[in-house]
């Protein structure tokens, strides 16, 4: 069974993907991954997930080209610069 | 050498040869994920090893170098289960599982110790032989009832009991481990 480890480098850290270990059941791929992903004081914690239990999502299709849904391009700063002119609000800290 | 110095000196040859001997392991053990557990409990029992040899060498006035690498071979109070070199993973991991055990209950027994020093050493190693035992338990629950592994399990018992001193298996490790610091005496790294 193939595990995907998940690694939190510090306490209330987000867990991210840190590689998988290849064990016939749970226990070995704690043993394992335990050596190999926190022998060197790397990690707070880890999450090992069955890959079978891995719900993959993929393929978004955006046919129509609809670019104004994303948020490249569109400028937060002068957006909010005109809104705080409207409202007469000065920012509480500059930058 | 005094009882304490000696019952130092067993744990710590004991543990640097075990971990001397784990280690041919390293590039070519059954599975990559095994590789680097194999290596890295390896490496842990060199460290416990360490800080064995620091403690008696206080008490010996020397240094943990020279007590791990300067000792003639026969000086050497290591049991014999670990002084053989066991290139067959069936064997190595008998041979992991059977170190444990006796681990296990001198660790149990050291940390019951009057000795301050000592009591809290054992206590900080069994933090981590906590998971090399888990480790070797998997392995055996595995593999039990396997003949090579059953075999290798009778074969390598009698060693367990076996009066601690080098064996002739010692020779060529005792070489091997010894080399570079002969090689330039007097050098520190």
């Amino acid at each position: 069974m193939i595990f995907e480890v998940f690694r939190q480098e510090k306490k209330g850290q987000a867990f991210q993907h840190a590689g998988s270990v290849d064990a016939p059941d749970a226990a070995f791929a704690e043993a394992w991954a335990r050596e190999q992903f926190g022998r060197r004081g790397e990690s707070e914690a880890l999450w090992l997930v069955a890959r079978e239990a891995v719900h993959e999502v993929h393929d978004f299709p955006d046919e129509f080209d609809l670019k104004y849904r994303r948020v490249d391009g569109y400028s937060l700063k002068v957006r909010l610069k005109e809104a705080r002119e409207r409202a007469g609000t000065t920012p509480a800290r500059a930058g | 050498m005094n009882e304490r110095a000696r019952l130092l000196l067993e744990l710590a040859d004991d543990e640097l040869v075990v971990g001397w001997r784990d280690s041919e392991w390293t590039g070519i053990a059954p599975t990559l994920e095994e590789d680097v557990a194999f290596s890295s409990i390896a490496q842990n029992e060199i460290g416990h090893a360490r800080a064995a040899y620091e403690l008696a060498a206080r008490e010996l006035d020397t240094t943990a170098d020279a007590l791990a690498f300067d000792r003639a071979p026969g000086e050497y109070l290591c049991t014999p289960l670990v002084q053989l070199r066991l290139l067959d993973w069936a064997r190595a991991i008998a041979r992991r599982y059977l170190y444990e055990q006796l681990d296990r209950a001198r660790i149990e027994t050291l940390k019951r110790s009057d000795d301050p020093e000592i009591a809290a050493l054992a206590a900080k190693i069994d933090r981590e032989e906590a998971y090399h035992r888990i480790h070797a338990e998997l392995w055996a629950e595995r593999l039990r009832g396997e003949p090579r592994f059953e075999q290798a399990l009778e074969e390598l018992r009698p060693y367990v009991d076996a009066e601690r001193g080098a064996t002739p298996a010692f020779a060529e490790l005792w070489n091997e481990m010894t080399s570079v610091r002969r090689s330039a005496p007097g050098a520190e790294w």
